[in-house]
C-alpha cells in the first residue's frame, strides 16, 4: 500500500483518517516489525526479572552498576516484555496488521464473488504472451480451452471472443489465517498470563508436596488467577536416581534423572506410583509437574547445649557447580541456651584444594563430605520476616573460634562435631536427594497451539501458492483461412507464472499452431 | 554407547570434507578471477535461465555442473568445482552420519555436531540451487563459510562423541533442531545472494548506463540475484517457523512453559521479526530493493549470532548445549 498522502487542510475526520492510512500502511508495518527485532535485544543481553534462570541477576547488576541500575530499571529494562513499550510496539503492529489485513479480506470476499476481470486490450504487455494459428472453429477453441482451464481448477469466464480465468486465491486466504492466527495466539498468550500459575517446589526424598500456594517456595500467579482453586492433588518423592557419565572425556556430565513419586491426584482417592523425568511430566489435569533440577540434602541431627536433640532432618543445600558442589545453611532456632547456625559447602565427591577452594570432583556420592563453620546468637527468625533458606542474618550472631581461627569441621556420614563450650553438637547422619519440581498451569496453551498450528499452515500456504491471470482470446476475422490466438498469463504475485502453465494449456486446444513467443518486457532476465 | 571406530572415521571424514571444499572454493575463485579475462565473459548475462522458484527448469540436468551456459570451454573450473563441492559433500554427509551412528542419535547434540550438521545443510542447499538457478557465483561465498566454520568446529569446539545431558533426550532434539538446520543452510544461499544483490546494485547505480566494471560485473543481473535470494527466504522462513514453534512445543514439555524469553529464544524471535519485515518490505514501495536486502542481512546475522554469541556469551536455559 503506497503512503497516504498527509491531508491538506481538511478537519479532524481528514486526520484521521490520514492517522489510520498511515498505521495501516505496509510501510509502517515494516518499521514496526524492525523496532520489534530492536526492542527484543535489549532483554537478551540485559538480566531479566521475569525470566527464571538466574532469579538474582538483577540484584548483582544494580550492586555492580549503581548509577546506570536505577535508571535501567525505570525505564523497563530488566522487565523489558512486560515493559509498556515493548507492549506499545507490539499491540500498534496488531492493531496496523489488523486495518491491512481486515479491508484485504473484504476485497478477497469481492474478488473471489466477482468474475475474472477482462483481458487488457495489449496482451503481448504481460507476462508470458503467445499467438498461435486456428483452423477450428472459435467457439469449439474456446469451450475445450475452458473445459481445460476448469479442470486445472481455474475459475473460468467464457465471452464470444476470449476466456479468461484466475487460479490461487487460496494464496490471499492463507496470507488472512497467518495473520489473523498471530492475534489469536496473542490472545492464548494473554489467557495464560492472566489465569494461569507457575511455581517451584523442592521436595527431599521422603518428604510430600500438596499443591496449596503456601506449600510453594517461589509462586508466580497471573492477576486473575484463583490461588485458592489449584488442582488438590499431592505428591511424595519416594526416591531420586542420578546417573553420571563415568568415564571418558565428558565424565560427571548427567545421563538420567528419574523421580519416582508416590501421587493423590484427588485428596483421599486412590494412590498411584508415576516416574517423573526431565522431558516427561506428570500431568494432573491441567496442571503439569517438571523435573526441571536436583541437588543434595545432608541429614544431621543438631543436639543443643543442654543435650536436647532439639533438630534431626534432611537440610537443602543449593548446588553451585556442575559437580554438584553445594552452599547451605543448617538453622536451629529451637537451641538453647543460644540458638546455633552452621554454614558451609557439601562436597558429593569431595576435594580440599588449598589453591581453590573446597569443590566436588564429581556429582555422585563418592566421598561425600560435609563442611561446616558455626554461629551462636540470634538468627533474627523472631520478627517474621522472610529470610533466605541459604543464607545466615548475621547481624546478630557471632561466629564460634577455637583460638584466633573459626572453628570448622569436615564431616563424613556418621561423624560428629561438638562446638566448643559445650554449645552443642552436630551429627553428620546421612544423604539424601531432593528435586527440583516447577509446576504450572497455563489455561491459554491449547488455544496458542491451536493458533501456531493455523500459523504455519497459513504462511505455507500463503507462500507456496502462486495467484495467477490466464486469457486466451481469438479474433473475430480470419487471416487466409485461419483465425488468431493470443494468449497470455500474469501472476499478481512476485514470484511470477507458474512455469509452462500456459503452455501446456494451448498444448491441450484442437487445431491451434503455435506462431512463436514474444520476448516481453518484463523478461525476468534483465 | 559410543564406537569408537565409527566416531574415529567421523573425524576423518570430516577432515576429508574440510580438505576437498577448500579446493573447490580455490577453483571457484580461480573461475572468478579468470572469467574477467574471458572475451565471453558478457554473454553469461543473456543465458535463458527461468528464475521463478523451485520448479522453475522442468528438466534438472543430471550433472549439477551442467547449468546451461554457452561457451563449453570456459566452464571446465566452474564444472570441477562442481564436482568437488559435490564429493566433498558426500564425505561430509558421510562423516555426521557416522558421527550419528556412533553417538547412536541425531548427529546434532552438541555445538560441534550442529556446526558440521548446519554447514552440511548450507552445502545441500547450495547444491540444490545450482541444479535450477545460476547460482554459481554464491558457491566461492558459501563454500568459504562452510570451510571456515567446519574448520572452527574441528579446532575449538571439538566435542567427542557420547551420550547427552537429560534435558536433550527428546525426539523434539530431532524435530526441532533438524528444522533449524535446514532452514539455516537455506538462509545461507539467501544471505549469499542478498550480500552479491547489493554489491551488483551499488555497482549497477554507480556506473549507470556503461557496462559494470569489476568483480561485480561479472556477476549476475541484480534482478536475477534478488529472485534467488526471494526463492530462498521464501523457501527458509516457513521452516524456521516450524522450528521456532517446535522449540515451543518442547520447551513446555520440558520446562512448563512454551515462551520463557530466554536469550535463545529471544533470538529466534529476532530472528523470525527481522525475516518477516524483510519478505513484508519486498512488497513496499520505497524499501523493495537495498532495503529489503539490508534486513534479510540483519536477519542471517541475528540468526548466526542466535548460534554463536548466544551459545558462548549469554547464560541460559540452551547453554548445557555445550561447546
Amino acid at each position: 500500500m503506497a503512503v497516504p498522502r498527509r491531508p491538506t487542510g481538511g478537519g479532524a475526520t481528514a486526520w484521521a483518517r490520514w492517522a489510520w492510512r498511515t498505521l495501516t500502511s505496509m510501510r509502517t508495518a515494516v518499521l514496526l516489525l524492525l523496532a520489534l527485532a530492536l526492542a527484543a535485544v535489549p532483554g537478551s543481553l540485559l538480566p531479566q526479572r521475569g525470566v527464571a534462570f538466574d532469579p538474582g541477576a538483577v540484584t548483582r547488576f544494580n550492586r555492580d552498576n549503581p548509577t546506570l541500575g536505577p535508571w535501567l530499571d525505570r525505564l523497563g529494562f530488566f522487565e523489558v516484555y512486560s515493559s509498556p513499550w515493548f507492549a506499545a510496539i507490539y499491540l500498534l503492529l496488531m492493531v496496523s496488521m489488523t486495518g491491512c489485513v481486515l479491508p484485504r479480506a473484504a476485497r478477497l470476499w469481492e474478488s473471489a464473488r466477482a468474475e475474472p476481470p477482462r483481458a487488457p486490450t495489449n496482451l503481448a504487455r504481460l507476462d508470458d504472451h503467445r499467438r498461435a494459428t486456428v483452423t477450428v472453429e472459435r467457439a469449439q477453441v474456446l469451450q475445450a480451452a475452458a473445459v481445460h482451464l476448469r479442470a486445472r481448477r481455474f475459475r473460468v469466464v467464457v465471452d464470444e471472443h476470449s476466456v479468461r480465468a484466475e487460479k490461487g486465491y487460496l494464496r490471499e486466504v492463507g496470507n488472512l489465517v497467518f495473520h489473523l492466527s498471530l492475534l489469536v495466539l496473542l490472545f492464548g498468550v494473554a489467557i495464560g498470563s492472566l489465569f494461569g500459575f507457575e511455581g517451584r517446589v523442592i521436595v527431599v526424598e521422603g518428604a510430600s508436596f500438596t499443591n496449596t500456594r503456601l506449600q510453594y517456595d517461589e509462586f508466580t500467579p497471573g492477576p486473575l488467577t484463583d490461588a485458592e482453586a489449584l488442582t488438590p492433588f499431592s505428591l511424595t518423592l519416594d526416591d531420586f536416581t542420578a546417573e553420571f557419565e563415568t568415564s571418558g572425556p565428558q565424565r560427571g556430565s548427567a545421563r538420567d534423572f528419574q523421580a519416582d513419586v508416590t501421587v493423590l491426584r484427588t485428596p483421599g482417592g486412590a494412590s498411584e506410583a508415576v516416574t517423573v523425568k526431565v522431558n516427561h511430566p506428570l500431568r494432573v489435569e491441567g496442571t503439569k509437574v517438571f523435573l526441571t533440577g536436583n541437588g543434595y540434602a545432608p541429614v544431621v541431627s543438631v543436639r543443643d547445649g543442654r543435650g536436647q536433640t532439639v533438630f534431626t532432618g534432611p537440610v537443602v543445600f543449593a548446588p553451585v557447580d556442575g559437580n554438584l558442589s553445594s552452599e547451605g545453611v543448617i538453622k536451629i532456632p529451637d537451641a538453647q541456651p543460644t540458638q546455633l547456625g552452621f554454614e558451609g559447602f557439601f562436597l558429593p565427591t569431595a576435594s580440599i584444594d588449598p589453591q581453590v577452594g573446597p569443590r566436588s570432583l564429581y556429582p555422585d556420592l563418592l566421598d561425600p563430605q560435609l563442611l561446616l563453620t558455626a554461629y551462636t546468637g540470634d538468627l533474627g527468625l523472631a520478627d517474621g520476616a522472610p529470610q533466605s533458606v541459604f543464607r545466615l542474618d548475621k547481624s546478630d550472631l557471632t561466629q564460634v573460634m577455637t583460638g584466633d581461627e573459626p572453628f570448622a569441621r569436615a564431616l563424613a556420614p556418621g561423624e560428629s562435631m561438638t562446638l566448643p563450650d559445650g554449645q552443642g553438637t552436630l551429627t553428620f547422619e546421612s544423604v539424601s536427594r531432593f528435586a527440583n519440581f516447577q509446576i504450572a498451569q497455563d489455561p491459554g496453551k491449547e488455544t496458542a497451539l491451536a493458533a501456531a498450528v493455523a500459523l504455519l499452515l497459513g504462511l505455507t500456504v500463503s507462500l507456496a501458492v502462486r495467484r495467477r491471470r490466464i486469457w486466451i482470446r481469438v479474433t473475430d476475422t480470419p487471416t487466409g483461412g485461419a483465425f488468431t490466438l493470443e494468449a497470455a498469463t500474469y501472476a499478481l504475485t512476485r514470484r511470477g507464472p507458474v512455469p509452462d502453465e500456459l503452455s501446456s494449456v494451448l498444448a491441450a486446444l484442437p487445431g491451434t499452431e503455435p506462431a512463436g513467443t514474444d520476448p516481453s518486457p518484463h523478461d525476468r532476465e534483465d | 554407547m559410543p564406537t569408537p571406530l565409527l566416531a574415529e572415521l567421523s573425524d576423518r571424514l570430516i577432515y576429508s570434507a574440510i580438505a576437498v571444499y577448500a579446493l573447490a572454493m580455490l577453483t571457484y575463485a580461480y573461475q572468478a578471477a579468470r572469467r574477467s579475462q574471458s572475451p565471453a565473459q558478457r554473454s553469461r548475462l543473456v543465458e535463458a535461465v527461468a528464475v521463478g522458484g523451485p520448479s522453475a527448469s522442468p528438466a534438472p540436468p543430471p550433472n549439477p555442473a551442467a547449468v546451461s551456459r554457452p561457451a563449453p570451454a570456459a566452464r571446465r573450473p566452474e564444472r570441477i568445482a562442481a564436482a568437488l563441492t559435490t564429493l566433498a559433500f558426500v564425505l561430509h554427509l558421510a562423516g555426521v552420519l557416522a558421527r550419528g551412528l556412533a553417538a547412536s542419535r541425531a548427529p546434532w547434540g552438541n555445538m560441534y555436531e550442529f556446526t558440521t550438521a548446519a554447514t552440511l545443510a548450507a552445502t545441500a542447499a547450495y547444491l540444490v540451487f545450482l541444479r535450477r538457478q545460476p547460482v554459481r557465483d554464491l558457491g566461492v561465498w558459501i563454500l568459504a563459510l562452510v570451510t571456515l566454520s567446519l574448520g572452527l568446529a574441528v579446532t575449538v569446539l571439538y566435542t567427542p562423541a557420547g551420550d547427552l545431558v537429560p534435558a536433550l533426550n527428546s525426539y523434539w532434539l530431532v524435530i526441532h533442531v533438524a528444522a533449524a538446520i535446514i532452514a539455516g543452510g537455506v538462509f545461507t544461499v539467501g544471505a549469499a545472494a542478498t550480500a552479491l544483490y547489493l554489491l551488483r546494485r551499488r555497482a549497477d547505480a554507480r556506473d549507470a548506463g556503461v557496462a559494470v566494471a569489476g568483480y561485480a560485473g561479472r556477476l549476475p543481473a541484480a534482478r536475477t540475484l534478488e529472485d534467488i535470494a526471494h526463492t530462498a527466504h521464501l523457501f527458509a522462513f516457513p521452516v524456521w517457523t516450524f522450528a521456532v514453534l517446535a522449540g515451543a512445543i518442547w520447551a513446555e514439555d520440558s520446562w512448563g512453559r512454551y515462551w520463557g524469553w530466554d536469550p535463545k529464544e529471544t533470538w529466534a524471535f529476532i530472528t523470525w521479526v527481522l525475516y518477516a519485515a524483510y519478505l513484508h518490505a519486498q512488497s513496499t514501495a520505497g524499501w523493495r530493493g537495498t532495503k529489503a536486502g539490508w534486513l534479510a542481512l540483519a536477519g542471517y546475522a541475528a540468526f548466526l549470532f542466535n548460534f554463536v554469541g548466544v551459545n558462548l556469551f549469554i547464560n541460559g536455559l540452551h547453554s548445557y548445549a555445550g561447546v
